[in-house]
């Protein structure tokens, strides 16, 4: 019964994501107020509708109903309930019921908080939104219906993956969709402009706090994934370039792109059809990811769910949603004016540069996921491009707009003076250029890729703390006073581009001074590595809920010193028969050791085990959730929130903030 | 004009996916099609007494069926297997790969075998000289003990008839 209740207000949310989309589009065109005044409550209802029926999904989950496929395939009764409950979107249909309802979650917060918007632009983005909620409905009703009964019931369930039986394999997908499905926001915003014809500063203001947090929510997303392959595959990578990696990883640095060229259309009313292009861009390759990940088209290692009648949906839909928005795009860009010029050495222009090799970092990463496709579609045989490629092609290309990411946020909109930011920054540098040569020594010798890390993450940090002592140097009031008064906007971005640093340093280290071993461990034997000693104490039978597990007891010492104890697990899980490597980690600020059992050799409980050295790891979350919440407290900056005009502003807050 | 190349480049790009949505990108094609089957000689699965060797097999057209119990596709291709078998055309041995024999016995004694012989690979070496990637993956063996053809993932009926039913009466089984 109540998973024919979900069905019914799946079908119910359809038809409401149908009222949604055209009856406002068509109001907006014909300046029909009542039609237009559908988008919200038609927004909001169908939220509700798709919220019920993926409750449904999770009740059938918890409540161990079996007679429901995707439950019986991706459940099992001895699951623990927490794992019961992220079931829900572990499973293809879950995740794109999920996909759905994060979009009508965002469609409701833009009927919300649209107060202060022109009718009629409020209309077309949830329109748009409503189109997009359509299409991913469609899908889900005609080809991946989650509600769907298995007759006769199974007896039990043949379990949820064992990867995904993980915190963070829980919090990941639904970060990545709200950055994902956000940009969809933007997309609608664009695509709004297009129509009305009114591409202007405004438009870019109300699109950027919502540009923003999505941005903020990817970045969330791609962490939270890479801390989970990091802990639960075993190898110790954190970051693979697998396709389905990749294909988060497009839509990041489209966005990343876009925020930095939406500041310039915002500010300075330059760039606009190229950052409507970008705004596009941004969520194309966000459907492109859902697509290449749902399809089948890339093979990928952790790619669960590939059915090429869905691929063949999902392009469909894809063709028309890309192609119908650069149609749009094409044929209504050129009529609009751009914008003021400006010096070759301006914030804009340095905008620019980060923009031209974002973009130029995106091709190259589009163009290495893709390849092996190309190949094999024309015949060429069957080829897969891995990590030198994408590590030779994309270190090199970022490295300069990482450089620039230190100059450009102290030079002047404009007309910048190239002797003024000398001034400002020659310590900087210098600081920057002697601590990359030198730190390497404090670890491990010299290494040149990892002085390059250390030169751009010194060189950020430093021009941050320029940039706050700029700003904090004049002006009235004590310093307590005059930091109230820095808006969030310029916090955020600052925050945001130290995380940056920190991760750049995070990276630098952990890959150029880390350090492994694969050893034969016999009970009472001792490994060695970097200065810290592993003593394995055996392996003992355990009983987890849903599988049973082989215990490992690695005592770990230094100079003869306790550290830690660490229990990596060798599990199998009952009812799908996955062997399931569970590392052990000890982590500090510093470095973290982690080890992971292989498997055992023999009778007397030796094991083979695997000894990682992971310095300064976690510096990489840590920049991550710099970024995150450098992007949160951007988009909550106090001029998005009032209703206010540019020229209504003071003429100094207008010039300030990112 | 230059308006219209983003979506220009996103055209050629539908185009390839198109094609790309009825490519296998799992389906490496094996070097060892038209070599001799690499040699081996393996223990049987439930007595350690008899062995098996492809070099057994000569004269005949066979199967060998790479699988092993955790496997949750050898399931699904089980039944298929077990028509197969019992049509009688060709013979086929179920390489258990990376398998303690324990299960694999258990197994086939509770669903049925459509085995000839189930030789064990414990350590994979033998899936190693093979060039397996995963199980299921099934080869066709001729008379002269060449490999014709390699299949990766379970065998449906479909992929049986599509697939295999040719090369077999190419081969003359």
């Amino acid at each position: 019964m109540i998973p024919e209740l979900g069905h019914f207000a799946l079908i119910l949310g359809l038809l409401l994501a149908l009222a949604q989309s055209v009856l406002p589009l068509v109001g907006a065109q014909r300046g029909d107020r009542t039609l237009m005044a559908v988008a919200r409550p038609a927004a909001q209802g169908q939220f509700v509708f798709v919220a019920l029926a993926f409750g449904c999904l999770a009740w059938s989950f918890l409540a161990n109903d079996f007679s429901v496929m995707n439950v019986a395939r991706n459940s099992y009764s001895r699951l623990p309930e927490v794992y019961r409950i992220t079931a829900t979107w572990g499973s293809h249909e879950g995740s794109m019921l999920l996909w759905v309802l994060i979009l009508g979650f965002w469609s409701t917060a833009v009927a919300v908080f649209s107060r202060h918007l022109p009718e009629d632009m409020v209309a077309r983005v949830l329109g748009i939104m409503g189109l997009i909620s359509v299409g991913f409905l469609a899908f889900l009703l005609t080809t991946s219906n989650p509600f769907t009964r298995l007759v006769p019931a199974a007896p039990d369930g043949s379990d949820l993956n064992p990867l995904l039986q993980d915190w963070g394999m829980i919090m990941h997908p639904p970060m990545l969709y709200m950055g994902y499905v956000g940009f969809a926001v933007a997309f609608a915003f664009a695509i709004a402009a297009l129509l009305s014809g009114k591409l202007d500063a405004a438009w870019a203001r109300w699109s950027r706090p919502w540009t923003t947090v999505a941005w903020a929510f990817l970045t969330l997303g791609i962490v939270l994934g890479s801390w989970w392959a990091y802990r639960e595959l075993g190898w110790g990578g954190w970051w693979f370039w697998d396709p389905t990696e990749n294909a988060s990883f497009m839509p990041w640095i489209a966005g990343t792109a876009l925020i930095h060229s939406l500041a310039v259309t915002e500010k300075r009313g330059a760039f606009k059809a190229w950052t409507v292009l970008l705004a596009l861009v941004a969520f194309s390759l966000s459907l492109l990811g859902t697509f290449l990940v749902r399809s089948g088209v890339l093979s990928s290692v952790h790619a669960f769910a590939t059915d090429p009648a869905r691929g063949a949906f999902i392009l469909g839909f894809l063709a028309v949603v890309i192609g119908g928005s650069l149609v749009l795009y094409a044929w209504r860009a050129p009529k609009m004016i751009t914008g003021g010029g400006f010096s070759w050495f301006s914030r804009e222009s340095l905008l620019l540069a980060n923009n031209v090799i974002l973009v130029a970092a995106l091709g190259a990463v589009l163009l290495g996921t893709l390849y092996p496709l190309f190949m094999d579609a024309m015949g060429l045989g069957k080829i897969s491009v891995g990590p030198p490629y994408f590590n030779a092609v994309f270190v090199p290309l970022m490295a300069p707009a990482l450089f620039l990411m230190g100059v450009g946020p102290l030079v002047r909109w404009k007309e910048g003076s190239l002797p003024d930011a000398w001034t400002r920054l020659k310590w900087a540098l210098a600081v920057a250029v002697v601590a990359a040569l030198l730190l390497p020594f404090t670890v491990d010798g010299f290494k040149p890729w990892a002085s390059l890390g250390f030169f751009l993450a010194v060189w950020i940090t430093l021009a941050v703390a320029v940039a706050f002592r700029d700003r904090l140097g004049h002006g009235a009031g004590g310093v307590g006073q005059r930091l109230r008064s820095v808006p969030r906007g310029f916090w955020g971005m600052q925050l945001a581009h130290f995380g940056v640093a920190v991760g750049i340093a995070g990276i630098a280290v952990v890959a150029n001074f880390e350090s492994e071993r694969d050893v034969r461990m016999d009970v009472g034997s001792y490994a060695e590595l970097a200065g810290y000693t592993f003593t394995f104490r055996g392996a003992t039978e355990r009983d987890g809920p849903n599988y049973r597990a082989a215990r490992g007891t690695v005592e770990v010492t230094r100079n003869g010193a306790p550290v830690a104890t660490l229990h990596p697990e060798k599990r199998l899980y009952n009812a799908s028969g996955m062997a399931m490597t569970e590392a052990a980690l000890h982590a500090n600020l510093f470095r973290d050791l982690y080890v992971a059992m292989g498997e055992q050799l023999d009778e007397q409980g030796a094991w083979s085990i695997r000894l990682f050295h992971k310095p300064f790891i976690n510096w990489l979350w840590l920049g991550g959730a710099f970024m995150v919440v450098g992007g949160l407290l951007a988009a909550s900056d106090r001029r998005y929130r009032i209703a206010l005009r540019r020229s209504e502003l003071p003429r100094g807050l207008a010039a300030q903030g990112a | 004009m230059k308006r219209w190349l983003p979506l220009l480049a996103f055209l050629v790009l539908v185009g390839f996916f198109a094609k790309g949505l009825f490519l296998n990108p799992r389906e490496v094609p094996s070097p060892l099609i038209d070599r001799p089957a690499p040699a081996f000689k393996l223990p049987l699965v439930g007595n350690d007494a008899a062995s098996f060797s492809p070099a057994d097999m000569r004269g005949k057209v066979w199967l060998l069926n790479v699988w092993a119990p955790w496997c949750v596709s050898c399931r699904q291709e089980h039944p298929v297997l077990m028509q197969i078998a019992q049509g009688g055309r060709v013979p086929i041995v179920g390489l258990n790969w990376k398998d303690r024999d324990r299960e694999a016995a258990m197994l086939l004694a509770r669903a049925g075998s459509p085995y000839l012989a189930v030789p064990e690979d414990l350590d994979g070496r033998v899936g190693i000289d093979y060039g397996v990637t995963g199980t299921p993956e099934t080869y066709v063996i001729d008379r002269e003990g060449i490999v014709r053809m390699k299949h990766i993932g379970p065998i449906s009926p479909d992929v049986w008839k599509e697939k295999f039913e040719p090369k077999l009466k190419e081969l003359g089984a």
